[in-house]
């Protein structure tokens, strides 16, 4: 659903600006219809120290469950590889996994996941927005997790996405594209973000002081959402603009380049740990090639070859960073894939039985939840899905996923109602 | 077996009783007499497992197919009758296998990285060496032409050559910068080459294990941009018999690799120059690997297409598409030239090896 305050109402002038005030000082917090008492946070260096931050990864065409989180090595359809033993007794993960394995005790699996649907579009919009794809457009985590938990007067985008591959999304529906993804193109800094050489820096502040007048003119007769969220972007880019190196993974010093590593995951896991570290309520690294219909073993070998060491190594320097703490992690797909080998050495769409890893701030450490039968082709403990999933990204860090965002005098429940979270996950 | 293959099978033996020695003698087994008419293949027999299958060789006599499968096992079928006999040792799937040319001793390479020694005939067959060669996957081996050395691959980027004798390791090859694919000696005795999921060759001196020489095959690789991968390398490779050729097959003009929507190729080199001579393809694409390749004695190459079914493909040396082809419904995985030169084995995806016979039905 769009954004459209366009209406007069209270909630219209208690947008943005009043909300992330609130939020800063501890007063009233967020539009959610009544009360919003998580983030008790009273002064912005508080603020600092407990601000909440949600990294996911997005592993786009469906990890194999199999080669990555589930092992069932030597059964019917366990593939090639063998399990590794991890840091945490008693959990095995794939051998194709063996750095992120001696991180496992900052980790949990959830190995129960059902979300009854195998197509990617569908799975995508499941995972991300915790709901299923039908009716009105939902916001995507990385906007409502932006909603909820950027900071007033927080000058970079709440929400971005660093894109290496797969598809963009984030939108953020009805919260307003405020909160829609800004996205990295192949961790770039976002486009269009440096002043032209041509344009010299008196041009430029004449040409914003006429943007201004020319908006407050219009504004002042018809504003909207949209015109609301088109001014923000300009303030918003200027912003960016000025602090640009933040996006600039070069400043990054070369030893942790090293430990990092050249691959381009690598850099955009350095770059994730840099937004984080600046305070960015949201961040998504994407990585893709995942889809493995033909030669799933190979192409795996290939892809969480390149995934594992960067992604286990910004697990623990966000721990020994002290970030740790106050960052959920959620490596996800849009689905899993098939127990079942196809003649061409691939796996398949599979949504009825997969697992996601997280860890991190609210969750619980070294902890499976849920279990797949013996072949894999079933949920047998445990059962969840991306609605429960939802809410228990969301309640680890703090935000109550059974209040209201109320928009245009609207009211639209943070999370699935029908749904909760997976209470034994959070800490 | 069914009765009905039984006595296709006892049939196509009996022809072949004419001319040559049987298969199961303890003789090297000579080319056979007649002339193999590829555009005549048919299937002869087909051999039911309970498992998929994914690698086939014949040993040296002839006498067996040893075909690795996805339960860890490699299965020892029995050529007079296609009755099967387990190889128990590998903890992963085994996709390389090879004999020393006498043929008594039979050597495979599993992906948990182990390469082990078997008495090829034996009636309860029992690893009599293990060795943990590499770390990850062996991916292919093979045999030097006077039996002294076997090479390995894997997907630690090493190459590496053992004595056969012993078990010992002779070279450790570094250089290439991802999974080696495959391995090939020149049967001059004195080379090793070396490909990588890159397609990059790298050609090994034998008497120093120094590199002496690397070339690529750009037409089996690609970065895909929208993947952001690597896309290639040879999952087969094959000198021809006089040393002049290398051949390696492959995909080509792949769009889609992650979901089959490539298709099969071999290129070819002259191994003087290393110099890719012609990419041998199909006339009608098919979507498919050159997952098994092998020189013909007659003077032609076999590639084996697995990918939407089957597909025996036959190329003259100098002639970029087939003189012939075989294709059967299932899809194969692996193919294995006879030393007869008149039969061949596919192991297919779906659980079963298929013998072919390269001449006219009888």
């Amino acid at each position: 659903m769009k954004c459209d305050y366009a209406c007069g109402t209270a909630e219209h002038g208690t947008s943005r600006r009043q909300f992330l005030g609130g939020l800063a000082t501890g007063v009233g917090a967020l539009t959610l219809g009544g009360s919003a008492s998580w983030i008790p946070v009273a002064a912005a260096e508080q603020l600092k120290q407990t601000q909440k931050r949600i990294l996911t990864f997005f592993l786009h065409g469906g990890v194999s469950q199999l080669e990555s989180w589930d092992p069932k090595p030597n059964t019917v359809w366990g593939g090639p590889f063998r399990s590794i033993a991890t840091s945490v007794p008693d959990i095995r993960i794939s051998e194709l996994l063996p750095f992120t394995a001696q991180q496992m005790h900052h980790l949990s699996l959830v190995r129960g996941i059902n979300t009854k649907n195998s197509g990617h579009g569908p799975g995508q919009i499941q995972m991300t927005t915790g709901r299923n794809p039908m009716g009105a457009e939902q916001p995507h985590l990385g906007a409502v997790a932006a909603k909820a938990l950027t900071p007033d007067s927080f000058s970079l985008p709440g929400h971005i996405l660093i894109k290496g591959g797969g598809s963009s999304g984030g939108a953020a529906a009805y919260l307003g594209p405020r909160f829609a993804a800004v996205t990295l193109e192949d961790g770039k800094a976002p486009q269009h973000s440096q002043l032209p050489n041509t344009v010299s820096g008196e041009a430029e502040s004449r040409r914003q002081e006429f943007r201004r007048s020319a908006n407050d003119r219009f504004a002042g007769r018809r504003r909207t959402a949209d015109t609301d969220a088109y001014t923000l972007s300009f303030d918003q880019a200027r912003e960016l603009m000025a602090r640009r190196e933040v996006f600039d993974v070069s400043k990054e010093p070369a030893r942790d380049h090293e430990l990092y590593g050249k691959s381009e995951f690598g850099q955009h896991c350095l770059l994730a740990r840099r937004l984080l570290e600046e305070g960015v309520p949201f961040v998504q690294v994407n990585h893709s090639n995942y889809d493995t219909h033909y030669e799933n073993f190979d192409y795996h070998l290939e892809q969480l070859g390149e995934f594992d060491r960067p992604f286990a190594t910004l697990v623990n320097d966000l721990h020994e960073r002290g970030l740790l703490a106050d960052t959920l992690i959620v490596v996800m797909s849009e689905m899993g894939r098939t127990p079942k080998i196809n003649p061409r050495y691939g796996r398949d769409h599979w949504g009825t039985a997969w697992s996601v890893c997280l860890g991190g701030a609210g969750v619980a450490r070294g902890a499976v939840v849920g279990k797949t039968s013996s072949d894999g082709m079933k949920v047998v403990d445990r059962e969840v899905d991306h609605g429960h999933l939802f809410h228990t990204y969301l309640q680890a860090v703090g935000v109550d996923t059974k209040q209201e965002f109320v928009i245009g005098g609207r009211k639209f429940p943070i999370a699935d109602p029908a749904k909760g979270p997976i209470s034994e996950l959070l800490a | 077996m069914s009765e009905e293959l039984k006595k296709t099978d006892a049939k196509e033996l009996k022809d072949d009783d004419k001319n040559k020695p049987a298969p199961a003698a303890a003789e090297p087994v000579e080319p056979a007499q007649i002339k193999a008419d590829p555009s005549k293949t048919h299937v002869v027999a087909t051999w039911k497992y309970e498992r998929p299958l994914t690698a086939c060789r014949f040993d040296p006599l002839g006498r067996y197919v040893f075909a690795g499968t996805e339960d860890y096992t490699v299965q020892r079928f029995d050529l007079k009758d296609g009755k099967p006999t387990p190889l128990l040792g590998h903890e992963s799937w085994c996709r390389a296998i090879g004999f020393s040319p006498d043929g008594k001793a039979t050597f495979t390479g599993g992906y948990d990285g182990r390469l082990l020694w078997w008495q090829t005939d034996a009636d309860s067959p029992t690893p009599l060496r293990a060795i943990t060669a590499h770390n990850g996957w062996i991916r292919a081996l093979a045999v030097s032409p006077d039996g002294q050395q076997i090479a390995t691959c894997g997907n630690d980027h090493l190459v590496k050559v053992w004595n056969a004798a012993d078990g010992s390791v002779i070279h450790t090859l570094t250089g290439h910068e991802s999974h080696v694919y495959n391995v090939a000696f020149h049967p001059d005795n004195q080379s090793l080459v070396s490909c990588d999921h890159r397609a990059i060759f790298r050609h090994w001196n034998l008497s120093d294990g120094k590199e002496v020489r690397t070339f690529s095959a750009p037409t089996l690789y690609k970065y895909d941009d929208k993947f952001r991968a690597h896309l290639g390398g040879a999952r087969s490779l094959a000198f021809s018999g006089d040393g002049k050729l290398l051949v390696a097959g492959g995909t080509t003009n792949v769009t889609n690799a992650l979901g089959g929507i490539l298709e099969c190729a071999a290129a070819s080199f002259d191994w003087e120059s290393g110099k890719q001579k012609l990419l041998h393809v199909t006339k009608e694409k098919n979507r498919g690997t050159i997952w098994g390749l092998a020189w013909h004695p007659e003077g032609y190459w076999i590639g084996m297409s697995g990918g939407r079914n089957a597909l025996l493909v036959f190329w003259k040396p100098d002639q970029a598409e087939e003189f012939a082809k075989f294709a059967m419904p299932e899809i194969g995985r692996d193919f294995a030239l006879h030393p007869d030169g008149l039969q061949a084995a596919v192991a297919m995806a779906e659980s079963q090896v298929r013998i072919c016979r390269l001449t006219a039905k009888a």
